[in-house]
């Protein structure tokens, strides 16, 4: 059978922000995915930033199905009984196209079809058992007994990928390099949403909790409002998960975080339309392997392309930056019909040269740093603990208030050489 | 709300075969842990005291792959299931 150009696994946005630019440069290409339509198996929290891809996509995304342009940034630290959050809002995010709330069975969908129209085949209901080979190089796929050979084949598999696992390009998974997310979509009408969260229509907000939502485990709770349903979820570390004990199950923490006194009014009256899990990559710079191989190159989640930078988690931007840098780099490679991997390599080249991979080794000190559990458990309790007993007014004397906090803080041990170091190594995360 | 009324709401095209296979010899004899039956956001495994065998409800995977993740014995072979079956995500 003869060769196509490109076979990309994965209708996801790397997968298609691949094919995107293939495409547009006459360059044949075939996307196949598993799902009965992209991103029936997709989950997100979630959250896309824009700007980052904004020209590198150029018009790719016009017209796209966002849910909220997100104007409004939360942040709680979840104590037992007790909890303080961080509410912050700008003008700057208003004005610009700088993140939205999206959900992935409408987005890529949406993309899918756009793709489409423009000559892209996208072939869903397709499972890739296998890769071919061809003299060491990747030379197409298998799907039971039928076979795509391809010049070139792009994993876009997600955080999973069996294709760069067939590759060789990923190494075991290891429980400590991954977190699970589990998440409802609850609908709520669209002017209760913009009253619980104070936004206008078209506006919404993202809300990140971290602290007893996980038992104290590495993760956190977040929540995103869509145009007229709630994204709420819990993301916990697998080997967190693995080591806790007593052991906790994992479906547990979701709806135990939905009964907090702090979210109960929020959700009331809201209904669960969906509930959803999916693996996350958690190691960050260090998590990322080879990118290419002979005949192969891997994008987004499959590459390992995704950031939890405490305060807010990236990865659909990295997928489709990726998946560009991905087709850019097959259409020089075609131009000389040389699809080895030496050929394919400028591709973590130009990869370091954007935000991908320059974001990602600015925060390569992240991982470590959140495996400290003082995150998800001693701060999380203190310092709510702290404002309780500064607010607590009863027949006692109170005494002056910034005592109250100094004694607060020396007996929380929040003065301690321990604490004070963490806070000094900041600097480096 | 318990995780089977939250597995009813999502729409699952369920085949024959499942696209989860245990072996138990490894469960048996090697494993002391069985992380799989908490991890499991869908709360699919359970361990059936009279076979003295783990048991997955395959038909309620959402895919995530957490359970082949943690058991680091490699008890749990796990492959997407084939094109046309498994969960539908209608939001993701």
């Amino acid at each position: 059978m003869e060769k196509i150009d490109v076979v990309i696994v994965g209708a996801g946005l790397a997968g298609l922000s691949c094919a995107h630019v293939l495409a547009r440069h006459g360059v044949q290409v075939v996307v196949v995915e598993r799902g009965d339509f992209p991103g029936s198996k997709n989950v997100t929290g979630g959250r896309l930033y824009l700007l980052p891809v904004k020209n590198m996509a150029s018009d790719m995304l016009d017209g796209a199905p966002f849910e909220r342009k997100v104007v409004r940034e939360r942040w709680s630290l979840l104590g037992s009984g007790r909890s303080v959050s961080l509410d912050h809002t700008a003008e700057r995010f208003k004005e610009e196209d700088h993140s939205y709330t999206v959900l992935r069975a409408r987005l890529d969908r949406w993309l899918s079809e756009r793709l489409m129209v423009r000559g892209v085949f996208v072939i869903p209901k397709y499972r890739v058992d296998d890769l071919l080979w061809e003299g060491g190089a990747v030379a197409g796929i298998k799907a039971g007994p039928e076979e795509i050979p391809a010049h070139v084949v792009v994993a876009c598999d997600g955080v999973l990928s069996f294709m760069a696992q067939k590759a060789g390009l990923r190494p075991a998974m290891s429980p400590k390099s991954f977190a699970v997310g589990m998440k409802e979509v609850l609908e709520l009408s669209e002017e209760k949403i913009n009253d619980r969260f104070n936004v206008e229509s078209g506006e919404g907000a993202a809300h990140l909790f971290v602290g007893d939502v996980t038992k104290g485990m590495f993760g956190g709770g977040f929540l995103y409002t869509n145009k007229d349903s709630i994204s709420i979820g819990v993301v916990a570390g697998v080997n967190a998960l693995m080591q806790k004990s007593p052991a906790v199950d994992a479906p547990m923490l979701l709806e135990m975080f939905k009964e907090r006194y702090e979210m109960r009014r929020i959700l009331e009256g809201s209904k669960i339309v969906e509930y959803s899990a999916h693996v996350i990559p958690e190691a960050g710079y260090d998590g990322v392997g080879k990118l290419c191989g002979n005949g192969i190159l891997l994008a987004g989640d499959a590459a390992g392309l995704a950031l939890n930078m405490g305060v807010t988690v990236r990865g659909m931007e990295f997928a489709i930056a990726s998946g560009m840098i991905a087709g850019e780099t097959i259409i020089q490679a075609r131009e000389s019909g040389d699809f080895s991997e030496s050929a394919l390599s400028g591709y973590a080249r130009r990869l370091q040269e954007t935000f991908v991979m320059k974001d990602l080794e600015a925060a390569k000190n992240m991982p470590g740093y959140l495996e400290n559990e003082s995150f998800f458990s001693y701060y999380p309790e203190t310092f709510p603990g702290l404002l309780e007993k500064m607010m607590w007014f009863d027949e006692n004397p109170k005494g002056p208030l910034g005592k109250t906090l100094w004694d607060g803080l020396k007996s929380s041990g929040m003065l301690s050489m321990k604490r004070l170091l963490e806070l000094y190594r900041i600097r480096k995360i | 709300m318990k995780i089977d009324e939250k597995l009813a709401i999502d729409a699952f095209k369920t085949d024959k075969e499942s696209h989860i296979i245990i072996n138990h010899d490894i469960c048996r004899t090697r494993c002391t842990k069985r992380y799989c039956l908490t991890v499991c956001p869908g709360h699919l495994y359970t361990f059936n005291e009279e076979e003295n065998a783990i048991v997955v409800e395959y038909a309620g995977c959402l895919e995530c792959g957490t359970c082949m993740i943690a058991c680091i014995e490699g008890a749990i072979d796990w492959a997407y299931p084939k094109g046309d079956f498994g969960v539908q995500y209608r939001y993701g």
